[in-house]
């Protein structure tokens, strides 16, 4: 039976099999993307992600799952990374570079374009100011990267003669694709990260009616559905007018990408509506450069922008300016963009001790923020903080939450399935109690299976994948003249020879199959006697019988030969006296084997006797 | 090479025009034949390869064919098709024979025979697509004649079968447009089985292939629009259309829900998967709602609009759309709109937002979360959120028709609308404001919605700014902060855009006198007054504080006590506010002064109304007295006019009738006073200077009478007439003085004959109405038209002279609606004396404001004329998009003018207006001989002129000299 393997990749510190599947995070888990699946006999891994919160061994997937021993190019078809975030792609160089793999890896151009940047800055801050050792290096990121070919949208790529994959506009981030797997008539969808409600930069995610075998979906807000985005942005516009109004200071820490130029998308457009003076400044650097690849990736951001960057490209931004660290001092209304997004170090960090001590700024935490940050710390409710040189540094400004996520909520999940109707769903990179309601829900409403796998653990799935049949044309249309046209309500009986010759599969008339085979053609003949008790002589037995079949069988051609045998098309009857009892005449039937329908109905005619001559 | 292949070309030429030369002696068809189709038959003779042909049919088709040729023409084209191989000609000549049977005048039953003889015998199965579409050309050409109609829904039905899908589309289109509407006649027509038309069509719904599907759909809807009751049996078939592959058939496959929806709005449905039932429109709305998230935008669009028109949803189902049940770890959670309320009725608006604020409340029932087939909810949530403007626009627009007819519903729409007003694309903004001025009248806005609404004063966006002020016109605000917020927000737009000025003041005179109640509270600091000291006098010419004067005077004319808040000098300003902004000021009745007129009630008719008696009256009067001594009828027509120009400026809704009227005893004055002119009883030659004075009152005529004709919107043909009838007079008033004044006789030839063919073109286009002119000039003048038409010049003078003497005053009938157009000039004021400076040969942008009033068809008409010092006249045409509908009956120009000049010493003033342009013959009505083919006397038709519009206004600019 053919079938579809699919096995999220736990954490490096398997081989302790001791941990139960749930702890390890993985299928079920927000921290890292790596998913094997094996469809017609090919091996894709499905992104190639890393573990932000692990500073180890384990941040890393478990490779080593993959092929015990053997090189991971003879055994992996090909690597897809569906974005560019670290926990999907943070594995890459390491994956590549230092376990060792060589086949082609596929990504978007967007992704292939802002990857190395961001594993480049990951690995300053691992290397250079954590010290680390053990971890891939810039020329590995390098290296790792010509392996890469990018795709377009919606262009099929042929991996080989029969794997092909092919992407769909995904949402979450620029670049983002979902992709297709398909191996002859047997296909996977998986869809990374995406984004079902449209941004102010991004459009939404979109899928044809493709029906894959198994839709492999992202869960991070299974049980969540989430207001309009509407109000969120608008409360946040407020927040922000209101704040430069009376001459206040706004800082928005953030990080480098995403989030962020989709808050300076709607704070550009917004001053531009308004005709605001007060300036924007976003943090050099990481920021800078990304936001010089989202002015040329145009095609893959919303309608708007689309339409609009003829005249102008949204993201030259007019108001938004670089920062400068002498700016934080100068007095009078400002808003800046800073990095990071938790307030946990960095500029973002040093700007906020700044202004921290005025009732006039504000900060907008625009994110989630991790216990133990600033910026969680913040968030509920402490207003004075202990900084390092046991400082205290007292919070007088305002403090707001917005969140702006780019995840598919639970509606938007359903949505994304019901667009593609796949056979299966399976559910990773969620909070498996989260992810047994979505699977609930699924099964429920789409009456398909649904699963979710733990890391480590894999799920089969068996197919019945469709074999194309090729069927001679002459068949076909004598097939066609017998009957009416075909009906797509009702199947309909053929009769044909199906030749199998180097995995191709044909459907020929059966004289055409002999002359191609060389064979001679074999007649098989069913003959039976029945037992009549008729005291009259063979011949006019044989005249009843035929009066007999005439009446009953009106729609086929009963003849009675001269030489006294009866024949209802190709059947034969004939009639002959028992040889020990004269009162009981033996019919004779015979009938080939083609006819073998009409030849048993006959003779259970027959058995039943023929009425009494009137 | 090439000179050898034309070499053979040529050849070839010439060898083929031998050939025909033969043919034609044989044909004996040429000789019977008109000239049309026998050119075409030579044509297709010659043609040697099918590509020839090909040419000579295109080449056919562009000319058009007379009525009376058109069967000869089909015949030779039917002969060609029986002889013709190629499919691509027979194709051509199948589309050919189509057309033909389209043109005006000609029966296509006798070619029906053959259209369908040629389709039996075909086996190409793009020329059998393209004889049924001909077919269905035929069909549509004979609505009344059913065997036809029978016979060819016979030959689609048989032909439904084919194997290719642009066949089947045909015949499906057929079936859609000829199918019977009732069964009974078909009793006639023996031999032809009644056929179930729509359980035909509806076979098809479920064809392999999407075009066919698709082309069943909207058979189905072309029978429905055909007036052909569709049965409820579809709806099902519908529904499982709705999960179609391909979204063309999705897309149609909504439209046909909706239209059996509307039909049987009350018959019931089961839900599938339980016991429950629910009204049809009910179910067919939950199922359109739920294509509002389909994949493809194409049905979200249309979806989002069909869903505005289904009024009778159950209010139940209607709230739905805009639900969509929160939830956060599968927790209740409220929407940003819920918890603001909330904030809002507990009183601790803008207490500001903490972490955790939108924390989730109670646990959900798992089981009892639906997330997706819930029908109709959320639906619209997510129509105004999607991707596409185009959804968005729709989905705004549906909303706005719901409410119309929902209060209920308007008021839950009200916070999604407020949240449109941010919008990423202008368009859409625009549209949610409009459509919340549409459904004020349903609504009161809360505080924080009113927040809201006031945030987008900022825009920097005119169009926005102006759709906010009218909005905020017809509002209607809960208490007195929301007045106070909206005026301090509507004066800081009035710092930021000064030139809002004007949409400010009025907005804030709507905003008073619709909340006297809530202004009252507010005046003392408003004004700034104090119980103790006097304050200082504010500054009269700042338009801050006339806003605020004009908010205070609007909500104190229904507000008595108002005045008693007042101090001196606002007492003082209002005098001079009433006298310098009396269309924003109203009368008040204030203490120790007396009113000085008083309203007119409203619940007055028009026919009780003092001052319309008074117009009828004087009209009537002046009517009356008609053969009066001249000097008296002079008098009171002076007299009438004046009673009339000052009635029409005292009632403003009486200004249309009054000047049209008085513009019209105006030209009849004039005339009489012409005809008084000394200058008739002395010789001619002796009195060349009086002369000037009747040829100036003939021009003028002729100009007030374009006016009448075009400055003025509800004018209808009976008073057309009287006015040409005027005009005519005026010309032949212009005649005779012309006549009189020169010697010679041979100008006066043309001149006579250009005259009389007027009058014969009057009597051609007024035909109808000559019964009501009796006795009046043209009348007798058309009695002895075939005199005059004989007679000499000098005859012909002498007659006019009589005649235009005993002529009679025509009683001008008064229109239902009459509304003369105008324009004001908004900007440039014309105030400036800084001149607009720019150097010569180059160009400057001056920015036109405009408002128009009861201009017709303003994208043709209005243009702007720029007259420069030096007597140079340009005339701009603003484009299209310039003009803009805030209003019925009201236009707004704004557009940029292109001034330009070669360098000057000094600064001087250019004047700026807008004209009328007109042109005679769109208003005339076309007679039967125009259009027949007859030329059309060239006299009348071609006039075109322009009407000043607008007063001028003058621009100081200052072309300076290029520096080298």
């Amino acid at each position: 039976m053919p079938e579809i393997r699919v096995t999220p990749l736990g954490a490096a510190e398997a081989g302790s099999t001791s941990h139960p599947p749930s702890c390890s995070g993985a299928g079920q888990d927000v921290g890292r993307s790596c998913i094997l699946v094996s469809i017609g006999g090919k091996n894709v891994m499905l992104d190639c992600g890393m573990h932000m919160g692990f500073s180890d061994d384990r941040r890393f997937p478990d490779f080593s799952y993959i092929t015990r021993n053997g090189r991971l190019t003879d055994f992996l078809d090909c690597v897809i990374i569906s974005h560019f975030h670290l926990d999907h792609c943070g594995a890459l160089p390491y994956f590549s570079e230092m376990v060792g793999y060589d086949g082609p890896i596929y990504m978007t151009q967007p992704t292939q374009a802002i990857c190395p940047i961001l594993l480049e800055d990951y690995r300053k801050i691992a290397v250079d100011k954590k010290g680390e050792a053990n971890f891939f290096t810039s020329q590995m990121i390098k290296d790792c990267m010509k392996k890469v070919v990018a795709v377009h949208l919606h262009q099929t790529v042929q991996v080989d003669d029969e794997l092909e994959i092919k992407a769909y506009y995904a949402g979450h981030v620029l670049g983002a694709a979902m992709f297709q797997i398909k191996v002859g008539s047997e296909s996977v969808v998986y869809t990374g990260d995406y984004n079902m409600t449209p941004d102010r930069h991004l459009g939404a995610a979109w899928i044809d009616k493709c029906r894959p075998n198994l839709l492999i979906t992202e869960s991070t807000y299974a049980t969540t559905i989430r207001d309009s985005k509407r109000c969120r942005e608008r409360d946040f516009l407020k927040k922000v007018h209101e704040t430069v109004e009376r001459g206040g200071k706004v800082l928005i820490p953030v990080f480098a990408l995403g989030r962020a130029q989709e808050l300076c998308i709607l704070l550009e457009t917004f001053w531009e509506r308004m005709d605001l003076k007060a300036p924007i400044y976003f943090s050099t650097g990481l920021t800078e450069k990304a936001n010089h690849y989202y002015k040329l990736f145009i095609p893959w951001t919303n309608q708007k922008i689309r339409k609009t960057f003829v005249q102008r490209n949204m993201f030259e931004f007019k108001h938004i300016k670089a920062f400068d660290r002498a700016f934080a001092d100068s007095p009078g209304p400002m808003v800046v963009f800073a990095t990071p997004g938790m307030l946990h170090a960095g500029q973002s960090l040093q700007i906020f001790r700044k202004w921290a001590g005025s009732e006039r700024n504000m900060v907008i935490m625009p994110g989630y923020c991790v216990q133990g940050t600033v910026g969680h710390k913040i968030l509920s409710g402490q207003r004075k903080l202990e900084m390092e040189g046991r400082q205290v540094l007292e919070v007088k400004m305002q403090v707001e939450y917005m969140s702006f996520s780019a995840h598919a909520d639970a509606k938007g999940i359903m949505q994304l399935v019901g667009q593609a109707e796949p056979e299966n769903v399976l559910l990773v990179h969620g909070e498996a109690k989260k992810m047994e309601f979505l699977k609930q829900k699924i099964e429920q409403e789409f009456r398909v299976s649904c699963y979710m796998p733990a890391n480590g653990e894999t799920v089969t799935l068996s197919t019945s994948p469709s074999i194309p049949v090729g069927i001679s044309l002459g068949l076909l249309k004598r097939e066609m003249a017998q009957g009416l046209l075909p009906d797509a309500k009702k199947p309909r009986l053929l009769h044909g020879t199906l030749i199998m010759k180097d995995s191709n599969f044909r459907l020929v008339s059966s004289e055409q199959a002999l002359k191609e085979l060389g064979l001679s053609e074999h007649q098989l003949r069913f003959t039976c006697r029945v037992h009549l008790h008729d005291t009259r002589k063979e011949q006019e037995t044989a005249l009843r019988v035929y009066s007999h079949l005439k009446s009953v069988l009106k729609d086929h051609c009963v003849q009675h030969l001269p030489d006294g045998s009866v024949t209802v098309e190709s059947i034969l009857i004939q009639a002959a006296a028992h040889s020990e009892d004269p009162s009981t005449k033996v019919l004779l039937v015979s009938w080939t084997y083609q006819d073998e329908e009409l030849g048993s109905y006959l003779t259970s005619l027959l058995k039943k006797g023929l009425p009494q001559a009137s | 090479m090439a000179a050898h292949l034309k070499k053979r070309v040529y050849e070839e030429f010439t060898k083929v025009v031998q050939q025909q030369q033969e043919e034609i002696a044989t044909k004996k068809l040429r000789l019977t034949k008109p000239s049309k189709s026998a050119a075409l038959h030579i044509d297709l003779c010659k043609a040697t390869s099918p590509a020839d042909a090909l040419q000579y049919l295109l080449q056919f088709a562009r000319k058009p064919v007379e009525a009376e040729s058109v069967e000869g023409v089909v015949r030779i084209l039917l002969e060609h098709y029986y002889k013709e191989n190629d499919p691509s000609v027979r194709l051509k000549i199948a589309s050919l024979l189509g057309l033909l049977s389209k043109t005006a005048g000609f029966s296509p039953d006798c070619i029906m025979d053959d259209a369908i003889n040629i389709l039996q015998n075909e086996k190409s199965h793009q020329v059998l697509a393209q004889l049924l579409d001909t077919l269905l050309a035929i069909g549509t050409k004979l609505p009344e004649n059913q065997a036809i109609q029978m016979r060819l829904v016979d030959v689609a039905c048989k032909h439904l079968t084919d194997t290719s899908h642009g066949v089947r589309n045909k015949c499906l289109q057929l079936l859609g447009n000829l199918g019977s509407l009732e069964k009974s006649v078909a009793k006639d027509t023996e031999g032809l089985a009644i056929r179930d038309v729509q359980k035909i069509i509806g076979d098809y719904f479920s064809d392999q292939d999407p075009r066919v599907r698709t082309a069943a759909i909207k058979a189905m809807l072309q029978l429905h629009e055909r007036g052909l009751k569709l049965h409820q049996t579809i709806y099902n078939q519908a529904c499982k259309l709705l999960s179609d592959d391909y979204e063309q058939v999705r897309s149609a496959a909504v439209q046909l829900i909706w239209v059996v929806s509307q039909l049987y709005p009350e018959s019931i449905v089961p839900i599938p998967s339980s016991n429950e039932e629910i009204r049809l429109v009910d179910d067919a709305f939950g199922k359109i709602c739920h294509m509002v998230s389909d994949g493809s935008w194409v049905v979200r669009v249309q979806a989002a609009k069909l869903l505005g028109s289904m009024e009778q949803v159950s209010s139940h189902f209607l709230e739905q759309t805009l639900d969509k049940k929160l939830m956060s770890d599968l927790r209740r959670k409220r929407t940003a709109h819920e918890r603001a309320k909330e904030l809002y009725s507990s009183g601790e608006f803008s207490s500001g937002r903490k972490w955790g604020d939108d924390a989730p409340k109670e646990e959900i029932d798992t089981g009892a979360v639906n997330l997706i087939e819930s029908g109709a909810c959320g639906a619209f949530v997510h129509g105004l959120e999607d991707e596409m403007y185009e959804v968005r626009i729709a989905a705004v627009e549906a909303l706005c028709m719901l409410a119309q007819s929902s209060p209920s519903f308007a008021e839950k729409c009200l916070d999604f609308l407020v949240d449109m007003f941010n919008d990423e694309i202008e368009e859409v903004r625009l549209q949610s404001i409009h459509t919340m001025r549409k459904i004020s009248n349903n609504i009161t806005l809360r505080e924080d919605q009113l927040d809201t609404v006031l945030a987008v004063l900022e825009d920097s966006s005119r169009d926005i700014r102006e759709a906010l002020h009218e909005l905020l016109c017809c509002t209607n605000v809960s208490t007195k902060e929301g007045i106070h917020l909206a005026l301090v927000e509507l004066l800081k737009n009035l710092t930021k855009y000064p030139t809002d000025r004007d949409s400010i003041w009025k907005c804030l005179k709507f905003l008073g006198s619709r909340h006297p109640t809530l202004v009252l509270p507010l005046v003392p600091e408003l004004l700034s007054t104090h119980p103790f000291f006097d304050t200082a006098e504010p500054d009269m010419d700042d338009p801050a504080y006339i806003a605020v004067l004009v908010l205070i005077f609007n909500a104190a004319k229904t507000c008595p006590t108002m005045p008693a808040l007042f101090s001196d000098h606002t007492f003082r300003h209002y005098a001079y506010l009433r006298d310098s902004l009396s269309h924003l000021v109203p009368a008040l009745r204030l203490p120790g002064r007396k009113l000085v007129s008083s309203a007119v009630s409203p619940n007055i008719t028009p026919q009780e109304d003092p001052s319309h008696q008074f117009l009828q009256q004087s009209l009537e009067r002046v009517y009356s007295l008609q053969h009066l001594d001249p000097q008296g009828t002079q008098e009171l027509l002076e007299f009438t006019i004046r009673d009339l120009q000052r009635l029409g400026e005292l009632q403003c809704e009486l200004a249309g009738v009054a000047d049209f009227s008085a513009t019209y005893l105006r030209c009849q004055l004039l005339l009489i006073k012409a005809l008084q002119e000394k200058l008739w009883n002395v010789a001619a030659p002796l009195y060349l200077k009086q002369s000037d004075l009747a040829l100036a009152a003939a021009k003028q005529i002729m100009e007030e009478t374009y006016k009448m004709e075009f400055m003025y919107s509800g004018v209808e043909n009976k008073q057309v007439v009287i006015i040409h009838h005027m005009r005519l007079q005026a010309k032949a008033l212009q005649l005779i003085v012309t006549a009189r004044t020169t010697r010679g006789v041979d100008p006066l030839f043309g001149m006579c004959e250009k005259f009389l063919q007027e009058v014969d073109f009057f009597q051609r286009c007024f035909i109808a109405d000559l019964p009501h002119l009796q006795d009046s000039f043209v009348d007798k003048l058309l009695d002895l038209m075939p005199r005059l038409m004989t007679a000499k010049p000098a005859e012909v003078v002498k007659i006019l002279q009589t005649m235009l003497r005993q002529s009679t005053f025509l009683h001008l009938p008064l229109p239902e609606q009459i509304h003369k157009a105008s324009a004001t000039i908004i900007e440039p004021a014309g105030e400036s004396d800084n001149p607009l400076r720019f150097t010569s040969g180059l160009v400057v942008a001056l920015d036109v404001d405009a408002t128009l009033e009861h201009v017709q068809d303003p994208q043709n008409t209005v243009k702007v004329q720029v007259l420069y010092p030096d007597g140079q006249a340009q005339m701009i045409h603003p484009k299209p998009a310039d003009f803009r509908n805030p209003g019925p009956g009201r236009h707004r120009l704004i557009t940029q003018v292109y001034l330009s000049h070669t360098a000057w010493t000094e600064p001087c003033q250019v004047e700026v207006r807008l004209l009328l342009a007109y042109n005679s013959s769109s208003r005339i009505p076309k007679s039967p001989w125009i259009e027949g083919g007859e030329m059309a006397p060239q006299v009348e038709t071609s006039i075109e002129g322009t009407i000043p519009l607008s007063k001028s206004v003058k621009v100081y600019i200052m072309p300076k000299p290029a520096r080298r």
